[in-house]
């Protein structure tokens, strides 16, 4: 299969200050730090059933999160560890709901497909591929409709709806897209295009693959093809879309060409591409190219580079100390967060540790109240 | 004979039902080049050409909805969906369309199409894809319902469903698709569906369980018989069709023993096991020591792999209700 991504734009890299591209290559390097951890956590069996890992996909996630507002919702499928991270998500909240732990961000009873953030309006992390689209949707009449309607104002957010290539597939996706069609909502919805479902090649799955933008055109949805290898061409992609986005209140369609450079999950012997398409996409790595740009055109030393790289190892291993720490859900666990009521079996509903910790952290911030580091 | 595992005896059934019928074709997610999620079908695009086995786009009711069309057009399609969790986007050609089409149309039109799904717990995965939703399809007429607890049933009972005219969902434990082993004759042989299996035969109490549970059924009447206790001679029904249920045997079997105890993975409110129990104080009332007992799921989501086996039914769990049973 030959796919080959769109040019980078104009490197307007000079207009996006020094500091922020460090940020994103350091957000970039905690994802694939953290999913390589993941990787060799599966394999030692801290991490069970599945494990679906962001490898090769990370400008992806954090060029978008960049070119929206922290508070803008974000909602995506099961392969989201980066989707949080990028969002700001601690790792160690995340890695601990991997581990199937208590102090993960869904309490250990979700794993690899459910992370969530309620504070920083990320809304997973869903199982079922293309299940996630319509609830986008939802979410940008939300903020319209909140907006508009109950703050008189005018609608000013817009929503991201991430999904992988085979969602296209599902009746979901289409049924999403021409709702936010017809209601004119501010979402976009980002194909995160990495060629395959599985074993699936989009050619096999899906009418139109090489051109997927064309499903957009059916529902009057304006579209664009992203390189999503390039944090920058994410970025400066993104940028005005969703801008636009948020003024106009149309939806956007996007075809996010990316990669997904490990197997689907942890047990997928890849037999459906050839090793040479692997190291061809391998040799385009997100990270590197934004090494190489910081470095080259924005002075980075070398010895930076290698100072973020330990950074993010520090932080990581710190995260799976911190959830090999926190223990497994406690049996009533079982019986906990299925409806608000005591009644029955049911002993109602509590947020996680990792939204109570942060509240008390911000408010010990508001106060100036000193606290350890 | 063969030793096979249950994967590899419903690969064998659905060789040897390709191999004789013509308009047995498979459809699917990656069953075809990739062999399956679970490489229930590996080998058979090889064999049988991607005319026979294809692979379709991630689409569950596309998939369903178009087995309904053949079946409706005379063949007999069996479509495989990955977990039983993503039965939820097909939910509807399955109960509004594939259940209702012989009655709708008077007998004109019949779906014979056997949807093949694994189900259950045990392999240490969330939500959706551990679920237990064979109470939802038995509540719905016009579909049965099957669940094998064994490869050498599973054999059989698939060759049954494919062949069989109206819709069968074809549950398969994924919990034991690779557990055990069990000789399975290479001939072709059917399983009547609507038939239990009594496992074990035992005087003082009837245990009913289906699909992978069973196997922890029979370690707790082993350990049962193993302690000695009197009044724990345990006779082990396997319901092996859930829909049509084979209430025959339960009735000969409770008569008997007078005690019963329902097991099943799936959330104990409304499922199948309720059901059964009502059967049993309908047709066995008189006959009944004690008030029938259920081990089952908690009614709550399947939660991720840490409290996994505290949800299932284990032995432990069944153990006690024995002993409680006994001495009701
Ligand atoms: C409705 C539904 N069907 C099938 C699956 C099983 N499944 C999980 S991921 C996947 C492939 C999805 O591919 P894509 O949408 O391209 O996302 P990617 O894995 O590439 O990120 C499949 C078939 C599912 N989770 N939900
Ligand atoms: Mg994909």
């Amino acid at each position: 299969m030959t796919r080959t991504a769109p040019a980078s734009p104009i490197n307007r890299a000079a207009r996006i200050p020094t500091k922020t591209l460090r940020q994103w290559l350091r957000d970039m390097l905690l994802i694939r730090e953290f999913e390589v951890r993941c990787m060799q956590a599966y394999q030692n069996k801290k991490i069970g059933g599945f494990c679906h890992v962001y490898i090769g996909q990370e400008a992806v996630a954090v060029g978008c999160t960049a070119a929206v507002r922290p508070d803008d919702p974000i909602i995506t499928a099961y392969r989201c560890h980066g989707h949080a991270l990028a969002r700001g998500m601690k790792s160690k909240y995340c890695m601990a709901e991997l581990f199937g732990r208590i102090g993960g961000c869904a309490k250990g009873k979700g794993g690899s497909m459910h992370m969530f953030d309620k504070t920083r309006h990320f809304y997973g992390g869903h199982g079922i591929v293309g299940a996630q689209c319509p609830l986008g949707t939802g979410l940008a009449f939300a903020t319209k409709y909140i907006d508009e309607v109950i703050e008189g104002g005018q609608s000013g957010k817009v929503t991201l709806c991430f999904m992988g290539d085979g969602a296209l597939n599902q009746g979901s996706f289409h049924e999403a897209m021409n709702l936010a069609g017809i209601l004119d909502l501010p979402i976009i919805f980002i194909c995160e295009n990495n060629g395959y479902s599985m074993g699936t090649a989009i050619s096999r799955g899906t009418t139109m693959g090489h051109e997927i933008t064309s499903k957009a055109a059916g529902y009057g949805m304006e579209s664009a093809v992203i390189n999503g290898m390039d944090a920058l061409s994410v970025f400066n992609g993104m940028k005005p879309l969703a801008d636009r986005c948020r003024e106009t209140s149309r939806p956007v369609f996007v075809d996010m060409r990316t990669y997904r450079f490990k197997g689907h999950s942890m047990s997928d012997p890849r037999k459906y591409r050839t090793k040479e398409e692997e190291q061809k996409h391998e040799a385009d790595d997100p990270i590197d190219r934004l090494a190489a740009q910081l470095i080259n055109d924005q002075g980075m030393s070398k010895e930076e580079y290698d100072e973020l790289i330990k950074d993010v190892r520090n932080e990581v291993r710190e995260a799976m100390e911190w959830a090999d720490a926190s223990p497994p859900p406690p049996l009533e666990e079982l019986y906990t967060d299925v409806y608000v009521e005591t009644w029955g079996p049911y002993k109602g509903t509590s947020p996680p540790m990792m939204f109570l910790e942060e509240q008390a952290e911000a408010e010990a911030q508001k106060s100036g109240a000193k606290r350890r580091p | 004979m063969a030793n096979l595992t249950l994967v590899q005896a419903i690969n064998l059934a659905l060789i040897q039902e390709m191999e004789a019928d013509d308009r047995v074709i498979l459809l699917g997610e990656d069953i075809g080049k990739n062999g399956g999620v679970f490489r229930v079908t590996e080998g058979l695009w090889q064999r049988f050409g991607p005319e026979r086995v294809v692979d379709t786009p991630l689409a569950e009711s596309g998939i369903i909805g178009t087995a309904i069309g053949l079946a409706m057009a005379g063949l007999r399609p069996v479509p495989e969906i990955q977990f039983e969790g993503f039965l939820g986007p097909a939910y509807d050609q399955i109960c509004t369309h594939a259940a209702r089409m012989r009655t709708r149309t008077r007998g004109a039109f019949s779906v014979p199409m056997t949807i093949r799904v694994p189900v259950g717990g045990g392999i240490h995965a969330p939500e959706l894809h551990s679920d237990s939703p064979e109470a939802i399809y038995a509540h719905t007429p016009g579909l049965k319902v099957v669940m094998p607890s064994s490869p050498y049933d599973a054999k059989g009972l698939l060759i049954s469903a494919i062949r069989d005219p109206d819709p069968v969902i074809f549950f398969e434990p994924k919990r034991i698709y690779r557990a055990f082993r069990e000789e399975v004759p290479e001939d072709e042989y059917t399983i009547p569906i609507g038939q239990a299996r009594v496992v074990t035969e035992g005087d003082d109490i009837t245990m009913i369980s289906w699909g992978a549970p069973v196997i922890q059924c029979m370690q707790a009447i082993e350990k049962a018989s193993a302690s000695g206790g009197a009044g724990k001679s345990i006779e082990l029904i396997d319901l092996r069709t859930i829909k049509p249920l084979d209430i025959a045997t339960i009735i000969t079997s409770v008569k008997k023993t007078g005690r019963v105890i329902v097991v099943h993975e799936a959330p104990k409110t409304a499922g199948f096991g309720a059901e059964i129990a009502t059967e049993i104080m309908e047709h066995c009332f008189l006959y009944l020591e004690a008030p029938p007992q259920r081990v089952t799921g908690f009614d709550t989501i399947m939660p991720y792999y840490k409290l996994e086996l505290d949800y299932l039914p284990e032995e432990p769990r069944i153990s006690e209700a024995i002993e409680q049973l006994a001495a009701f």
